[in-house]
């Protein structure tokens, strides 16, 4: 499909927030789209932060080739969009005390799955970790939402000082959802003991379950994170 | 507008017309069904499938080119039996039309154990026998790289074979008409090629191959001259039919496959930046029949 990006704004140094207009058929936080970009062979995959029928947000980190043409692209264009692909979190599989847990890029997903559940009568809870003070996206956002929001960050610059695994015990919470760099999902796993799910990342070829290029093994068989995630159940994960 | 005749035939297998989407590209056809009715393609080659159930090789298996992209898929697949048991029925409900089984081995009784059960599934009307993996050590390529090896493959197989056995090739060779030949004289009933080219990128950031298993099969638009004259080179010495496949994304490409000798053709990458690739190829094929002055698309086979 074809939508017209309204949007293109840096929110830090390195992440940018896109807005498309147009119907999505995004129904699931936590959701991917694929976008095909001028000169480059492979669509980049791009988790939909949040998103309305006929609005949807993506916030990326410009990391290689794919994400700087996205950076560079103004308002305006049209841009082709593979939409909605992925499985997405099940907010119906949360307890009413969810924490979201997200770090750095990850942490946008954690918006729409976080508007969703608000919306359904929970009580979320988000925990975004970043580097430093410099780094933070999202979390105005988050708190105009009515998010209840813990800021940490490494070096202590804002918020409190640590990792996101280090404010756990202080929190309460029945279920988590994370998203986020992989050993910050491990340490997750291996400290919380409530029903958990966890959004992987992979490198894709197509996005949609045909070429196997993002397969791993789990309990339950190999997946394809693409197809059958990017969302997975933390028992199921072979950790 | 004049009739457009799209019709093919492989080995007496008659196709709706040439287009049949790659092996390894799109499943058992059922991530597709959402986009379109696949029932417009002429056949389909299913996902490469081995005597037992593979996960193939550690991610990233997929890396950005120039013009295409690389794979180390490494033939991940639930084993033969589960296809029979599982996916081919689940397929029948989606297809109507006779399927191409795309078999890998890693010995030769490997290829003969899935050809047999195979060759008994009523909507199998070819076996394509992928000697030409990249991405797997001990078997795949290795049977595609000599054309002893070839001749011994398509032997046994068409032992046991009551489909027409087609031989999927590897441009990853020095002389790939010395291995078409051998198949033909093995008793090989047709071939496909090209499988993708063994290619390798590295991360410059991080110092090391992109791919977790360093090399891979590079495909896409940017192959598509070298397997349009491999297919040329193949056609102008052999007589059996041909399958050419590597790089096809428009109905142009088909046609100037068809013009290099193929019989029918297979496309691959495109679909899977596309997921209606197939669909927009057929579709825009009678437009392009009626630019080149076309009726029956069989009658531009092999131009001289």
């Amino acid at each position: 499909m074809l939508l017209t990006l309204t949007e293109c704004a840096p929110l830090t140094a390195d992440v940018h927030r896109w807005t498309l207009a147009g119907p999505n058929g995004v129904t699931r936080p936590g959701q991917f789209v694929q976008i095909a970009l001028p000169g480059l062979y492979l669509r980049r995959p791009i988790s939909v932060c949040d998103w309305t029928e006929n609005t949807l947000t993506l916030v990326f980190r410009q990391v290689g080739a794919g994400t700087a043409k996205m950076a560079a692209l103004r308002p305006g264009e049209q841009v082709d969009v593979l939409s909605p692909l992925g499985n997405g979190f099940d907010p119906e599989a949360c307890g009413c005390r969810p924490l979201l847990a997200g770090g750095g890029v990850g942490l946008p997903p954690l918006i729409g799955l976080g508007r969703a559940l608000l919306k359904k009568g929970c009580q979320p809870i988000l925990a975004a970790g970043f580097r430093h003070a410099a780094d933070l996206f999202l979390v105005d956002e988050a708190r105009s939402l009515g998010l209840e929001t813990v800021v940490v960050t490494e070096d202590g610059s804002a918020g409190e000082k640590g990792l996101v695994t280090d404010v756990l015990d202080r929190l309460s919470f029945d279920s988590l959802c994370a998203c986020g760099p992989l050993p910050m999902l491990k340490a997750l796993h291996h400290r919380v003991r409530v029903p958990s799910q966890f959004s992987l990342e992979e490198r894709m070829g197509c996005g949609f379950g045909a070429c196997m290029g993002c397969s791993i093994q789990t309990k339950e068989g190999p997946k394809r994170v693409c197809a059958d995630g990017p969302v997975f159940r933390g028992e199921a994960l072979d950790w | 507008m004049t009739e457009h005749d799209l019709r093919v035939s492989l080995s007496g297998v008659e196709l709706d017309n040439p287009v049949i989407p790659a092996s390894g590209t799109f499943g058992f056809g059922q991530e597709f069904t959402p986009y379109y009715d696949i029932n417009c393609l002429g056949s389909l080659s299913f996902k490469g499938t081995t005597a037992e159930a593979r996960f193939g090789n550690p991610t990233p298996r997929i890396a950005e080119c120039p013009a295409g992209m690389l794979n180390s898929v490494g033939l991940q697949n639930p084993g033969v039996r589960h296809v029979i048991a599982g996916e081919l029925p689940a397929l029948r409900k989606i297809f109507r039309k006779p399927i191409i089984a795309n078999i890998s081995g890693f010995s030769v009784q490997d290829y003969v154990e899935a050809a047999a059960l195979l060759s008994r599934e009523e909507q199998v009307a070819i076996l394509e026998i992928n000697i030409s993996c990249p991405n797997v050590r001990h078997g795949g390529m290795a049977f595609g790289t000599s054309p002893e090896a070839a001749a011994e493959i398509t032997r046994a197989v068409k032992k046991v074979a009551t489909r027409p056995v087609y031989m999927k090739l590897s441009p990853n060779v020095t002389d790939i008409v010395a291995i078409a030949r051998a198949c033909e004289e093995a008793g090989a009933d047709g071939l496909s090629l090209i499988n993708t080219l063994l290619g390798m990128r590295i991360d410059l950031k991080r110092r090391r191959p992109v791919l977790a298993n360093t090399m891979g099969g590079y495909s896409g638009p940017g192959i598509f001259p070298i397997a349009l004259r491999m297919v040329w080179q193949v056609t102008g010495a052999v007589s059996i039919p041909v399958i050419g496949m590597g790089g096809i994304t428009t109905a142009a490409d088909v046609i100037e496959m068809m013009m290099a000798g193929a019989s029918a053709v297979q496309v691959g990458a495109a679909n899977l930046i596309n997921p209606t690739a197939c669909r927009e190829i057929i579709d825009a094929l009678p437009a392009e029949m009626d630019r080149l002055g076309i009726r029956r698309l069989r009658d531009i086979q092999r131009v001289s």
